[in-house]
């Protein structure tokens, strides 16, 4: 036992059958940072290549969808959104939540789509689901401008009565934990699915029921109103407070507290951390059972 | 030049085989039980030798088994074996695309593996952003492939093709541009499997005269998957036999090879018959291969024989024969071929006995193996591919006491010169 401490020193590295759980090796992902960097060209340089309509494919899909749901949620429905124009209601939600359903989706297959990768050479797995977290917030970002460029529209040409506040710097922070959320159980998902398929075909429907929890077309007071036994379900949600803290940051609607964002930023610090441990155990063998 | 650079300790790896299901569920439970009882994994014990052949009574097998080597620095080390020996798993462990169930590796450089050329080249990207992004993936930063860029492509000789999409390359493009990249890779430890086995004849020389670059130039250790025994031996200094996950030889080249070559291959009156086809209207049953006389080895310029004994129930007739000698060398590269159709028959008999006999045997020193090819009337009546194997001890071919170099010449030929 004494002798191997003694040789320890001189190696520069060990491969060993387990994997240290909490072993995050910034130091190597560091050192792979170019690497990440080139992922995320390769996914936005190559996602619309032959395609007629190109990076105009990330705008059609929140406006159609905040379309959509304006007609039905609002005209048909008759959800009320106060004072702010239903549609600004809808596409803030639409915004904030297809960030984190992207990322959750690009990185819950993390394993299988680069399977062929992962089998024939080495970097810190890690790096995938990352990069792609990376890669959405570039559309995220493209989609936050469209949004700012109707933003504009209904405050100027018609007179609607939204605007910024003093929380509204905090808005980055609702990004960040959006993507830690999304990253998180991403990596848990993506972990799962390597030996047992199941889990693939319940994200599908799970993120769209995910969703009606969310308060992404709704206000977050008009479920404490009409179903105060099951108002829990979307309080407790920390997607719901992001989004819903998302529309007060950017309309001055709905409702934003200090300690909600507190509790929201644990969920997800926790999330994140759980991923980073599930993922880090199952990315030494994966490739046998994937 | 003697410091250990890397040492493999007892490594093994244990895959199940089957179908991923419920069972697999139950394994792990299990696993999971013991685990928090604190007992030791129940499926360490179990497990069987990975002989691809025969089927086993456990779902679980040892695709590798105690696995101890030692490399030292500016080593390189030949890897060779039959398929499912365990050659790329151990490489996949080296490259640490996979871990070991049991065991440990410790190294004192930096590795890059090559297990594929080519690795995570997108078709809609151009060659230079595939350098980069194949670059990053093996392991270099984006100074250092900026720094080698014009190399790279220059070694590569696509310069035409580089800023176009990698699909619209010829796949032997791909290959030579993924190879570029990788040949410029400055790791302490190279792991390549196979890759010696793409590209032209052009190209095949220049990727191995640059591994023997990185190899004695640079002083990089080496570590080579292959079955191309040619390469092998113009590349490594030391050659391990895998055989079933154990090691079964280590040692010179030369050495291990032959151990590889000889390893026991099912061996009856002569044959070996692990592959073979046929509908057996004719059958070999026995060979003997003899030199001068019956009981002299074959030699070089010396006579030589082969005579195989026939099961030939339907009383085919030596018209209706025809039988093939396919002769290859070592490295399986063949040398000579034979066959009865080539002479001029002049009797009818019922076949109970083949002999070929060559009067003056122009085969240098060296073991041969022999594939054998019998047709009756145009079917194949009995096909064994590498049916058994002789060797020729050296001989004075040209009476003058000079012998032709072994990695000369494999075959003799009389000749004459003349001065004037």
């Amino acid at each position: 036992m004494s002798k191997q401490k003694v040789n320890k020193e001189e190696w520069l590295f060990e491969i060993t059958p387990k994997n240290n759980l909490l072993s995050l090796n910034l130091n190597e992902v560091w050192k792979y940072r170019d690497l990440l960097m080139l992922f995320v060209k390769r996914d936005i340089i190559t996602v619309y290549k032959q395609t007629i309509l190109g990076p105009i494919w990330y705008l059609i899909q929140p406006i159609f969808t905040a379309l959509i749901f304006t007609l039905i949620f609002n005209k048909i429905a008759n959800i009320e959104t106060g004072t702010v124009p239903a549609f600004l209601f809808n596409m803030a939600g639409i915004t904030t939540w297809n960030y984190f359903k992207n990322c959750l989706q690009a990185t819950s297959n993390t394993f299988g789509s680069n399977a062929g990768i992962f089998a024939k050479v080495y970097f810190p797995r890690i790096v995938m689901p990352i990069s792609s977290v990376i890669t959405n917030l570039l559309r995220f970002g493209i989609q936050l401008f469209i949004f700012g460029i109707f933003y504009i529209y209904y405050f100027y040409f018609q007179g609607a009565e939204i605007g910024f506040n003093r929380y509204s710097i905090l808005f980055p922070v609702l990004v960040i934990l959006m993507g830690m959320l999304g990253l998180g159980l991403g990596m848990i998902i993506s972990s799962l699915v390597t030996k047992y398929r199941d889990l693939k075909y319940l994200l599908n429907f799970g993120v769209q029921l995910l969703m009606y929890v969310s308060a992404v077309m709704y206000p977050l007071a008009l479920v404490q109103d009409k179903l105060p036994k099951y108002a829990w379900l979307v309080e407790y949600n920390p997607l719901a407070y992001i989004v819903e803290s998302s529309r007060y940051m950017l309309l001055s609607d709905g409702t934003f507290t200090m300690n909600g964002l507190l509790y929201t930023g644990i969920v997800s610090v926790i999330i994140l951390f759980l991923g980073i441990i599930i993922f880090n155990k199952t990315e030494k063998n994966f490739i046998d059972t994937v | 030049m003697s410091e250990t650079i890397l040492k493999i300790e007892n490594i093994s790896k244990q895959y199940r085989l089957g179908l991923v299901g419920k069972g697999t569920l139950d394994d792990d439970l299990k696993r999971w039980w013991y685990k928090i009882r604190g007992k030791e994994d129940p499926f360490l014990k179990i497990g069987e030798v990975n002989d691809r052949s025969t089927v086993g009574n456990s779902d679980y097998v040892w695709a590798l088994k105690d696995i101890n080597i030692e490399v030292k620095r500016g080593e390189v080390l030949g890897i060779i074996g039959n398929n499912g020996a365990g050659k790329s798993t151990l490489l996949k462990i080296l490259s640490k695309v996979t871990g070991p169930t049991t065991g440990s590796i410790k190294s004192r450089g930096r590795i890059a593996s090559l297990l594929e050329v080519g690795t995570g080249f997108h078709g809609e990207m151009t060659g230079r952003e595939n350098i980069y992004l194949n670059g990053a993936i093996l392991g270099m930063t984006k100074i250092e492939i900026n720094s080698k860029i014009d190399e790279i492509i220059e070694f590569s000789g696509c310069e035409r093709y580089i800023d176009t999409p990698v699909k619209r390359y010829s796949s032997g493009m791909t290959v030579r541009l993924a190879f570029a990249v990788a040949a410029f890779l400055e790791p302490d430890i190279l792991v390549i499997d196979e890759v010696l086995a793409v590209g032209d004849a052009e190209f095949q020389k220049k990727a191995i005269g640059k591994m023997k670059d990185i190899s004695q130039t640079d002083g990089r250790t080496v570590i080579v998957v292959s079955h191309n025994m040619a390469s092998i031996q113009n590349l490594c200094t030391r050659v391990i036999v895998l055989k079933n996950g154990k090691i079964s030889f280590i040692g010179e080249v030369n050495d291990s090879i032959s151990e590889y070559l000889r390893e026991d291959r099912y061996i009856k009156d002569g044959l070996n018959t692990t592959d073979r086809k046929g509908n057996g209207v004719v059958n070999i049953k026995k060979v003997s291969v003899f030199g001068k006389t019956n009981l002299s080895k074959p030699q070089t310029s010396m006579p030589f024989s082969i005579k195989f004994e026939l099961e030939n129930r339907s009383n085919v007739l030596n018209t209706d024969l025809r039988f093939d000698l396919r002769i290859d060398d070592e490295m399986g590269q063949r040398i000579v071929w034979l066959s009865n159709k080539l002479l001029h028959i002049d009797s009818n008999n019922i076949v109970k006995e083949v002999l070929f006999e060559v009067a003056k045997l122009s085969l240098n020193k060296g073991v041969y193996n022999v594939t054998t090819y019998i047709t009756v009337n145009n079917d194949i009546a009995d096909w064994i591919q590498n049916a058994f194997s002789f060797e020729v001890v050296e001989g004075d071919f040209y009476n003058s006491g000079n012998l032709v170099p072994m990695d000369q010449s494999k075959v003799l030929v009389d000749f004459n010169v003349k001065y004037s």
